[in-house]
Protein backbone atom coordinates (compact mmCIF):
# COMPACT_ATOMS: atom_id res chain seq x y z
CA UNK A 1 0.00 0.00 0.00
CA UNK A 2 1.34 3.45 -1.30
CA UNK A 3 1.49 6.05 1.62
CA UNK A 4 -0.62 8.51 1.69
CA UNK A 5 1.46 12.26 0.65
CA UNK A 6 0.84 15.51 -0.25
CA UNK A 7 0.25 14.63 -3.82
CA UNK A 8 -2.87 12.42 -2.88
CA UNK A 9 -4.62 15.27 -1.64
CA UNK A 10 -3.95 18.00 -4.25
CA UNK A 11 -5.19 15.33 -6.47
CA UNK A 12 -8.58 15.24 -4.52
CA UNK A 13 -8.39 19.12 -3.72
CA UNK A 14 -8.14 19.27 -7.57
CA UNK A 15 -10.64 16.85 -8.89
CA UNK A 16 -13.34 18.72 -6.50
CA UNK A 17 -12.28 22.35 -7.41
CA UNK A 18 -12.91 21.18 -11.17
CA UNK A 19 -16.41 19.71 -10.48
CA UNK A 20 -17.24 22.92 -8.86
CA UNK A 21 -16.05 24.65 -11.61
CA UNK A 22 -18.50 22.36 -14.25
CA UNK A 23 -21.04 23.21 -11.76
CA UNK A 24 -20.60 27.09 -11.86
CA UNK A 25 -20.59 26.55 -15.82
CA UNK A 26 -23.17 24.40 -16.61
CA UNK A 27 -26.03 24.71 -14.06
CA UNK A 28 -28.51 26.99 -13.98
CA UNK A 29 -30.21 27.31 -10.63
CA UNK A 30 -28.44 30.27 -9.30
CA UNK A 31 -28.54 28.59 -5.85
CA UNK A 32 -26.60 25.45 -6.92
CA UNK A 33 -24.49 27.61 -9.02
CA UNK A 34 -23.62 29.09 -5.03
CA UNK A 35 -22.94 25.56 -3.67
CA UNK A 36 -20.50 25.12 -6.63
CA UNK A 37 -18.43 27.94 -5.36
CA UNK A 38 -18.70 26.51 -1.79
CA UNK A 39 -17.47 23.17 -3.26
CA UNK A 40 -14.41 25.32 -5.28
CA UNK A 41 -13.97 27.37 -1.56
CA UNK A 42 -13.33 23.55 0.20
CA UNK A 43 -10.58 22.77 -3.01
CA UNK A 44 -8.48 25.60 -1.83
CA UNK A 45 -8.84 24.54 1.69
CA UNK A 46 -7.78 20.98 1.55
CA UNK A 47 -5.06 22.63 -0.24
CA UNK A 48 -3.89 25.21 2.21
CA UNK A 49 -4.16 22.35 5.17
CA UNK A 50 -2.46 19.58 2.58
CA UNK A 51 0.70 22.41 2.45
CA UNK A 52 0.18 22.91 6.13
CA UNK A 53 1.13 19.13 7.14
CA UNK A 54 3.73 18.98 4.16
CA UNK A 55 5.72 21.99 5.47
CA UNK A 56 4.94 19.44 9.18
CA UNK A 57 6.82 20.80 11.92
CA UNK A 58 10.84 22.46 11.23
CA UNK A 59 12.95 22.94 14.07
CA UNK A 60 10.48 22.45 17.09
CA UNK A 61 8.11 25.53 14.77
CA UNK A 62 4.96 23.75 13.48
CA UNK A 63 3.52 25.71 10.40
CA UNK A 64 0.22 25.64 10.66
CA UNK A 65 -0.06 29.20 8.48
CA UNK A 66 -1.99 27.15 5.87
CA UNK A 67 -4.98 26.36 8.58
CA UNK A 68 -5.09 29.64 9.50
CA UNK A 69 -5.58 30.55 5.87
CA UNK A 70 -8.29 27.97 5.73
CA UNK A 71 -9.96 29.41 9.13
CA UNK A 72 -10.01 32.79 7.01
CA UNK A 73 -11.28 31.49 4.16
CA UNK A 74 -14.15 29.91 5.67
CA UNK A 75 -14.96 33.36 7.24
CA UNK A 76 -15.20 34.65 3.68
CA UNK A 77 -17.36 31.49 2.99
CA UNK A 78 -19.68 32.60 5.26
CA UNK A 79 -19.91 36.44 4.07
CA UNK A 80 -20.05 35.11 0.59
CA UNK A 81 -22.71 33.06 1.12
CA UNK A 82 -24.58 35.36 3.04
CA UNK A 83 -24.22 37.98 0.59
CA UNK A 84 -24.96 36.05 -2.54
CA UNK A 85 -28.07 34.70 -0.95
CA UNK A 86 -29.16 37.98 -0.23
CA UNK A 87 -29.04 39.17 -3.95
CA UNK A 88 -30.66 35.68 -5.11
CA UNK A 89 -33.80 36.58 -2.37
CA UNK A 90 -33.91 40.46 -3.76
CA UNK A 91 -33.69 39.29 -7.38
CA UNK A 92 -36.64 36.56 -6.91
CA UNK A 93 -38.72 38.71 -5.33
CA UNK A 94 -38.25 41.06 -8.34
CA UNK A 95 -37.94 38.35 -11.71
CA UNK A 96 -39.30 35.22 -10.04
CA UNK A 97 -36.55 33.21 -11.55
CA UNK A 98 -33.75 31.90 -10.11
CA UNK A 99 -31.87 30.38 -13.49
CA UNK A 100 -28.74 32.09 -14.63
CA UNK A 101 -29.95 32.05 -18.09
CA UNK A 102 -33.03 34.10 -17.98
CA UNK A 103 -30.99 36.87 -15.46
CA UNK A 104 -29.86 38.89 -18.42
CA UNK A 105 -30.59 42.59 -17.96
CA UNK A 106 -27.31 43.74 -17.97
CA UNK A 107 -26.73 41.64 -21.52
CA UNK A 108 -26.26 43.84 -24.92
CA UNK B 1 5.73 8.26 13.80
CA UNK B 2 3.09 5.93 12.30
CA UNK B 3 0.08 7.82 10.64
CA UNK B 4 -3.32 7.70 12.67
CA UNK B 5 -4.88 5.84 10.05
CA UNK B 6 -4.64 3.65 7.32
CA UNK B 7 -4.81 4.39 3.84
CA UNK B 8 -8.11 3.06 2.85
CA UNK B 9 -9.77 5.91 5.33
CA UNK B 10 -8.03 8.36 3.01
CA UNK B 11 -9.52 6.75 -0.54
CA UNK B 12 -12.74 5.81 1.25
CA UNK B 13 -13.29 9.80 1.99
CA UNK B 14 -11.86 11.17 -0.80
CA UNK B 15 -14.09 8.87 -3.26
CA UNK B 16 -17.24 10.20 -0.95
CA UNK B 17 -15.84 13.21 -1.78
CA UNK B 18 -15.87 13.00 -4.99
CA UNK B 19 -19.25 11.10 -5.46
CA UNK B 20 -21.07 13.59 -3.87
CA UNK B 21 -19.61 16.25 -5.35
CA UNK B 22 -20.52 14.92 -8.58
CA UNK B 23 -24.21 14.68 -7.17
CA UNK B 24 -24.16 18.10 -5.79
CA UNK B 25 -23.88 19.38 -9.56
CA UNK B 26 -25.78 16.62 -10.92
CA UNK B 27 -29.08 16.10 -8.92
CA UNK B 28 -32.28 18.31 -10.28
CA UNK B 29 -33.91 19.14 -6.93
CA UNK B 30 -32.03 21.36 -5.02
CA UNK B 31 -32.24 19.99 -1.64
CA UNK B 32 -30.99 16.77 -2.65
CA UNK B 33 -28.13 18.97 -4.06
CA UNK B 34 -27.80 20.37 -0.77
CA UNK B 35 -27.74 17.33 1.22
CA UNK B 36 -25.00 15.72 -1.35
CA UNK B 37 -22.97 19.14 -0.30
CA UNK B 38 -23.14 18.46 3.55
CA UNK B 39 -21.73 15.05 2.81
CA UNK B 40 -19.17 16.79 0.76
CA UNK B 41 -17.96 18.81 3.85
CA UNK B 42 -18.16 16.34 6.01
CA UNK B 43 -15.50 14.04 3.92
CA UNK B 44 -13.66 17.09 3.76
CA UNK B 45 -13.63 17.53 7.37
CA UNK B 46 -12.35 13.88 7.71
CA UNK B 47 -9.55 14.58 5.36
CA UNK B 48 -8.29 17.51 7.51
CA UNK B 49 -8.36 15.10 10.57
CA UNK B 50 -6.24 12.96 8.61
CA UNK B 51 -3.68 15.77 8.33
CA UNK B 52 -3.80 16.48 11.78
CA UNK B 53 -5.84 19.44 11.59
CA UNK B 54 -8.10 18.87 13.93
CA UNK B 55 -9.22 22.62 14.50
CA UNK B 56 -10.01 23.30 11.13
CA UNK B 57 -11.94 20.13 10.91
CA UNK B 58 -14.45 21.44 13.94
CA UNK B 59 -15.03 24.72 12.16
CA UNK B 60 -15.33 22.91 8.70
CA UNK B 61 -18.44 20.77 10.91
CA UNK B 62 -19.78 23.88 12.77
CA UNK B 63 -19.60 26.60 10.12
CA UNK B 64 -20.26 25.01 7.12
CA UNK B 65 -22.49 21.61 7.67
CA UNK B 66 -23.85 23.55 10.83
CA UNK B 67 -24.22 27.47 9.44
CA UNK B 68 -24.14 27.74 5.58
CA UNK B 69 -25.53 24.65 5.18
CA UNK B 70 -29.13 25.71 7.18
CA UNK B 71 -28.50 29.25 5.30
CA UNK B 72 -28.40 27.43 1.99
CA UNK B 73 -31.50 25.08 2.86
CA UNK B 74 -33.73 28.23 3.90
CA UNK B 75 -33.47 30.20 0.83
CA UNK B 76 -34.04 26.74 -1.65
CA UNK B 77 -37.28 26.95 0.64
CA UNK B 78 -38.01 30.61 0.07
CA UNK B 79 -37.10 30.49 -3.37
CA UNK B 80 -37.69 26.96 -5.13
CA UNK B 81 -40.34 27.12 -7.26
CA UNK B 82 -42.17 24.03 -8.36
CA UNK B 83 -41.49 24.66 -11.75
CA UNK B 84 -37.87 23.97 -11.24
CA UNK B 85 -38.66 20.50 -11.60
CA UNK B 86 -39.49 20.06 -14.71
CA UNK B 87 -37.10 23.06 -16.16
CA UNK B 88 -33.72 22.38 -17.97
CA UNK B 89 -30.91 21.47 -15.37
CA UNK B 90 -28.07 22.63 -17.34
CA UNK B 91 -27.23 25.58 -19.62
CA UNK B 92 -27.54 25.48 -23.10
CA UNK B 93 -23.93 25.99 -23.47
CA UNK B 94 -22.97 22.98 -20.90
CA UNK B 95 -20.41 20.99 -23.71
CA UNK B 96 -18.75 24.18 -23.65
CA UNK B 97 -18.60 24.34 -19.80
CA UNK B 98 -17.47 20.87 -19.55
CA UNK B 99 -14.75 21.28 -22.28
CA UNK B 100 -13.21 23.90 -20.25
CA UNK B 101 -13.45 22.66 -17.14
CA UNK B 102 -11.75 19.35 -18.26
CA UNK B 103 -8.56 21.43 -19.76
CA UNK B 104 -8.51 23.03 -16.53
CA UNK B 105 -8.06 19.29 -15.04
CA UNK B 106 -5.58 18.53 -17.98
CA UNK B 107 -3.50 21.36 -16.69
CA UNK B 108 -3.57 20.69 -12.93
CA UNK B 109 -2.85 16.84 -13.83
CA UNK B 110 0.39 18.36 -15.71
CA UNK B 111 0.98 20.83 -13.42
CA UNK B 112 1.06 17.64 -10.24
CA UNK B 113 2.47 15.23 -12.30
CA UNK B 114 5.55 17.48 -13.62
CA UNK B 115 6.16 19.08 -10.04
CA UNK B 116 5.61 16.15 -7.97
CA UNK B 117 8.82 16.36 -6.36
CA UNK B 118 8.10 19.58 -5.21
CA UNK B 119 5.47 18.23 -3.04
CA UNK B 120 7.53 15.89 -0.49
CA UNK B 121 7.09 16.25 2.85
CA UNK B 122 9.20 18.77 4.89
CA UNK B 123 9.54 18.66 8.25
CA UNK B 124 8.26 16.02 11.02
CA UNK B 125 4.62 15.80 10.86
CA UNK B 126 1.94 18.21 13.48
CA UNK B 127 1.46 18.30 16.83
CA UNK B 128 -2.03 17.41 16.74
CA UNK B 129 -2.58 17.62 20.82
CA UNK B 130 -1.39 21.45 20.76
CA UNK B 131 -2.79 22.35 17.42
CA UNK B 132 -6.03 24.16 18.38
CA UNK B 133 -3.77 26.59 21.10
CA UNK B 134 -1.40 27.41 18.40
CA UNK B 135 -3.66 28.53 16.50
CA UNK B 136 -5.29 30.75 19.19
CA UNK B 137 -2.01 31.75 19.42
CA UNK B 138 -1.30 32.54 16.07
CA UNK B 139 -4.88 34.37 15.82
CA UNK B 140 -4.80 36.31 19.41
CA UNK B 141 -1.26 36.38 20.18
CA UNK B 142 -0.11 35.79 23.58
CA UNK B 143 1.12 37.34 26.86
CA UNK B 144 -0.46 40.77 25.39
CA UNK B 145 1.15 41.11 22.30
CA UNK B 146 -0.34 40.66 19.33
CA UNK B 147 -0.28 37.68 16.94
CA UNK B 148 1.23 37.29 13.71
CA UNK B 149 -2.81 36.91 12.46
CA UNK B 150 -4.64 39.28 15.03
CA UNK B 151 -5.11 42.68 12.44
CA UNK B 152 -5.94 40.15 9.73
CA UNK B 153 -8.75 38.67 12.48
CA UNK B 154 -10.37 41.73 13.45
CA UNK B 155 -10.44 42.64 9.37
CA UNK B 156 -12.45 39.82 9.65
CA UNK B 157 -14.92 39.95 11.43
CA UNK B 158 -15.46 43.92 10.04
CA UNK B 159 -16.19 41.53 7.11
CA UNK B 160 -18.56 39.17 8.47
CA UNK B 161 -20.32 42.54 9.76
CA UNK B 162 -20.39 43.94 6.59
CA UNK B 163 -21.53 41.19 5.01
CA UNK B 164 -24.69 40.70 7.96
CA UNK B 165 -25.55 44.42 7.01
CA UNK B 166 -25.37 43.85 3.27
CA UNK B 167 -27.59 40.50 3.42
CA UNK B 168 -30.52 42.18 5.70
CA UNK B 169 -30.85 45.58 3.64
CA UNK B 170 -30.29 43.21 0.26
CA UNK B 171 -33.53 41.28 1.68
CA UNK B 172 -35.40 44.21 2.65
CA UNK B 173 -38.67 44.98 0.55
CA UNK B 174 -38.00 48.39 -0.36
CA UNK B 175 -34.44 48.61 -0.83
Amino acid sequence: MVPITTFHYLVVAAALFVLGVIGVLIRRNVVIVLMSIELILNAVNLNLVAFSHMWGTVHGQSNLNGQVFAIFIVVDAAAEAAVGLGILIAFFRNKETVNVDEIDLLKW
Amino acid sequence: MTAVATPWFFYALAGLVVISGVLVITLRNAVHAALALIVTLLAVAGLYLMLYAPFVAGVQIIVYAGGIMVLFLFVIMLVNIERASKERRFNRIWPVGLVAACTLLGLFVSAFVKGKELFRDRGMPLPESSNTQQIATMLYGEAGKMGQYTFAFEIASLLLLVAILGAVIMTKKKI
